[in-house]
């Protein structure tokens, strides 16, 4: 124990030694930023040659052509760069410590914004990928799943920096083989949870909007009997689980459901109207493009993967040319990660719509910006770059649709999360210093004279996973 | 997605099975798996095409800004200058670009059709921890829809390799086309498949429980263990080949046993043919170099290489390639820099270490690999070398070079015509030879597109 405290110890006071010599870090808040000389993608009117952007207390003040700042301001010389608006991932399960609550079908009491952790790394990675804002959706292990939390990527803040302002709540659903748990060992020591089958998914979902339906009435009755000035008067029992399926119910929670097949597609639309609620995203939808129609007259979104496809049996009948079809039938469409890992490069997944299905260049941008912005009910705030919405930017240095481009500078709220270039000025310091702590007597391993074994080698996380599924974020994580 | 995680793991599961080979004593006719080579190309070759007015990338030679291709009997016969013969059929290029096709040298495809939930389609790995003698020819599905929605893509050919074990077994060299998988074969038998074993400080786990931390002097010594056992297999093996060829010369000696495994191992262990070494971390490649030197593999290819970077020095002076699987990977270790496998091939690249790029799929994302080379190349890969990684290298490390991988006369006629640059995500694949054929840009994926378009569209 003491030795693991010496070895805290150490490392904080490296950081802070490799930390003083540094130049202004990139979060330094700086209250205004001119964005100098740019090609603008706004995606909301089309693509501005030679032009800035004026960023004042962290939201666009200006777009336009010689543009001037206040003395003090930051410059940013964007000549031959490309700004496009923060990437928004509609499906993300990064910085979580847990994903899937699968102790029941229905966990509409789990909150996700419970279990974040805002030193996951792949944070980073994602804002060097120009990603600024995720959605972090509870697993698919469920029925009806724990609650969301949109974020945007203030890596190196408190928490509480992070949540997504005004953003509205949401919840996940899931349907089809994750639920069903056909493709999971069980539980060891208990028996098979329902539901087993598609039919039994559907059934959860009735019943839970069933009793929510129910427990809506008890708490309307007893308000309407306080109205009438009735005394001794004891309120129904509060339902934690229940509360938020009476949001989805009155629309004030979005539903973000899980799916595959379109038969599936369909019963959740039936359900939804059973009950008088609107599901706002299908989630991966990969036979969307099979009841294109009923989700556009639905009004849902469609949250899908690119080209991902083929990992289990409900993934195969998918085809690359999904979003098209969903698009040109009226639908809005976004791409998403699902994956630490593809949630950098969503730019070449949307730029892959252009090949598969022609989508024009601005219709592929809205497939990673304003489309999952309208997804989450955040379209008036972020995802395109218009005066008034907040300084959500990605600044490439070449065009974003190129595979030969990368990142240079992420801003949120006109802050620096991300720049290559202070990356690059920073690495030497961290070598210096990662072999500094090596060398320290509490890290060394016992053979070499230290205290503390190796630790246990992270799995190899490939380019191809998804998180979805997963138990809980121990498993990759660790 | 844990299956498909744990096959990509170049240790994983398997090498935590304590199971130990038995050879079996029975006599059995070695098969030679020399003989399983067919003669790829005259087989399936059909009519004579002139491509004309493209602009012709080589690779191995110099860019054509205009000029034609004449393809006969699978083959490029003709390049720049071409007058279409008689029977020629004309393909007008003008603005568009002709490559050769791609090749992905780390995949699994058409070994495996749906990865989770329907183990009857998965042929990956065999049981047991030493399967010399699995080759992935035998098990290749050539009507999977991972080889049309692939080919489409503009990626004419793969390695297809076994995983799992200590030695997965034989990968093959195929292109995506042909009715059975000795017509898709270019190099049946290619390569053999070492998962290189490497220190696993934890053990058990499921999907219900973390893997439990190991005393790592216990993971090193069952490394340490599975080192000796491959070491142990590989001199059975040269015996093997020792004995057999002593009988064949002198019948008058006692006839030494028969054993397919050990017979598969001959080739391999003389050097005639390629080992690839999975291996990602630095200890594990230097590790892998050196058994390859102790044991006289002459060709010798690492495969994974996510910290190659960190071995280039030694890489390159024993001329060792490396398979790049992991450019899309996330990084291994928490403090790694977050490009630090987007620029792997670069920094490779500028120490002479020879390599490609591949997706190390197990076969639906393989398309995927003109964005492998394309990251790579935004993190200081040159363009032209990008390309390269992923058409002419992995032809030169699987030793096929003389047949595929650059557009020059005598090779096979496996080509791309594209309306853009081929690494471009926003390219579109017009047209696509193989083995000289022509083949129809269908994939399940257009299939389905083309049956419910209509019914989203009235």
């Amino acid at each position: 124990m003491i030795r693991k405290l010496a070895a805290i110890l150490l490392s904080v006071s490296l950081l802070g030694a490799a930390r003083a010599s540094e130049p202004p870090t990139p979060q330094q808040r700086v209250t205004e930023t001119l964005i100098r000389n740019a090609t603008v993608l706004t995606v909301s009117h089309g693509t501005l040659q030679n032009s800035d952007i004026l960023i004042r207390a962290g939201k666009i003040a200006a777009i336009g052509q010689n543009l001037t700042a206040r003395a003090g301001a930051r410059i940013i010389d964007a000549t031959g760069r490309y700004v496009m608006p923060g990437i928004i991932d509609c499906h993300s399960h990064t910085m979580v410590d847990a994903i899937n609550e699968l102790t029941y079908s229905v966990t509409s009491m789990a909150r996700i914004r419970d279990v974040l952790n805002p030193t996951d790394v792949d944070l980073y990675r994602e804002l060097a990928g120009g990603v600024t804002t995720i959605n972090i959706l509870h697993g698919s292990g469920n029925a009806i799943g724990g609650q969301n939390v949109v974020v945007k990527i203030k890596y190196g803040r408190p928490l509480e920096e992070f949540i997504f302002p005004h953003a509205p709540p949401g919840i996940k659903f899931a349907l089809g083989e994750n639920p069903k748990r056909t493709n999971f060992p069980p539980v060891p020591g208990q028996p098979r949870r329902y539901p087993a089958t598609r039919m039994g998914v559907a059934e959860v979902i009735r019943d839970a909007f069933t009793r929510a339906r129910d427990y809506r009435k008890g708490w309307e009755e007893y308000r309407a009997r306080v109205t009438r000035g009735e005394k001794n008067l004891i309120p129904p029992r509060r339902d934690l689980q229940l509360e938020p399926l009476v949001e989805v119910l009155e629309g004030k929670r979005f539903v973000h459901a899980h799916c595959y097949r379109a038969d599936e597609i369909l019963m959740l639309i039936d359900v939804a109207n059973e009950f008088g609620f609107k599901v706002r995203t299908f989630q991966h939808v990969l036979e969307g493009y099979k009841v294109a129609r009923e989700i556009a007259a639905h009004g849902a979104g469609a949250s899908t993967f690119a080209d991902f496809w083929g990992y289990k049996i409900e993934a195969y009948d998918a085809t690359v040319y999904n979003t098209a079809m969903l698009a040109r039938a009226g639908v809005n469409v976004s791409i998403n990660s699902d994956s630490d890992e593809r949630a950098r490069r969503l730019n070449i997944d949307a730029a892959k719509m252009m090949r598969y299905g022609d989508l024009s260049e601005d219709e592929a941008l809205k497939l990673i910006t304003l489309n999952p912005a309208w997804q989450l009910g955040i379209q008036d705030i972020v995802g395109s770059i218009d005066v008034g919405k907040d300084a959500d930017l990605a600044i490439w240095d070449g065009h974003p649709f190129s595979v030969y481009s990368h990142v240079e500078t992420t801003l949120i709220d006109g802050e620096v999360f991300f720049d290559r270039q202070q990356d690059l000025a920073r690495r030497a310091d961290v070598e210096r210093e990662r072999a500094r702590l090596e060398q320290a007597e509490p890290n060394r391993a016992p053979a070499q004279g230290g205290g503390t074994p190796p630790p246990t080698p992270r799995d190899k996380r490939t380019a191809y996973g998804h998180d979805d599924d997963l138990w809980d974020g121990g498993d990759e994580k660790r | 997605m844990k299956p498909a995680r744990c096959l990509k793991a170049s240790a994983c599961l398997f090498m935590l099975l304590a199971s130990s080979l038995v050879i079996p004593t029975v006599a059995v006719r070695a098969q030679q798996p020399s003989s399983l080579t067919v003669q790829q190309g005259a087989s399936t070759a059909t009519g004579v095409y002139v491509i004309r007015n493209a602009r012709i990338v080589t690779v191995s030679g110099p860019l054509i800004e205009q000029g034609g291709i004449l393809i006969r009997n699978g083959r490029i016969e003709a390049i720049g200058t071409v007058n279409a013969p008689p029977d020629a059929q004309v393909i007008d290029a003008g603005g568009l670009t002709v490559y050769p096709g791609m090749i992905d040298a780390g995949t699994s495809l058409g070994l495996v059709e749906i990865n989770s939930g329907a183990p009857g389609t998965v042929d990956l790995a065999e049981i047991g921890d030493t399967n010399p003698n699995a080759q992935a020819i035998t098990a290749i599905n050539p009507h999977s829809a991972h080889v049309g929605v692939t080919r489409a893509a503009g990626i004419t050919s793969v390695l297809t390799l076994p995983r799992g074990g200590l030695i997965s077994g034989q990968a093959a060299l195929i292109n995506l086309d042909g009715t059975t998988p000795r017509e898709m074969a270019v190099v049946p038998s290619s390569a053999l498949v070492i998962n290189f074993p490497r220190v696993v400080a934890a053990t058990g786990g499921d999907f219900f429980s973390p893997p439990q931390p190991l005393n790592i002097n216990e993971a090193i010594s069952t490394r340490d263990k599975q080192v000796g056992q491959l070491r142990k297999l590989l001199r059975d093996a040269e015996s093997y080949g020792r004995a057999q060829d002593a009988y064949a010369r002198d019948p008058s000696l006692p006839r030494p046993d028969q054993s397919v495994v050990l017979a598969s191992l001959v080739p391999f262990v003389r050097g005639e043919r390629p080992v690839i070494f999975n291996a990602d971390r630095e200890t594990d490649i230097r590790a892998a170099l050196r058994f390859a030197d102790e044991m006289h593999l002459g060709r010798a290819i690492i495969a994974g290489g996510d910290d190659a970077w960190k071995v280039a020095t030694l890489l390159k002076e024993r001329n060792v390639p490396v398979i790049l699987t992991g450019v899309l990977d996330l990084p291994l270790r928490e403090d790694d820099f977050y490009d630090t496998l987007y620029a792997n091939a670069a920094r490779l690249q500028q120490a002479g270490v020879h390599f490609c790029i591949s997706t190390g799929d197990t076969g639906a994302n393989v398309r995927d690999l003109p964005f492998h080379a394309g990251m790579a190349a935004s993190f200081g890969l040159p363009r032209d070398e990008a390309l390269k990684a992923v058409t002419l290298y992995p032809a030169q490390i699987m030793g096929a070079a003389d047949r595929m991988g650059s557009i020059e006369i005598g090779k096979l006629a496996n080509l791309v015509i594209t309306d853009g640059d081929l690494l471009e995500a926003r390219t579109h694949v017009r047209f696509l030879f193989i083995g000289g054929r022509q083949i129809p840009l269908v994939s399940r994926h257009t299939e389905l597109y083309e049956q419910f378009k209509s019914r989203q569209y009235q």
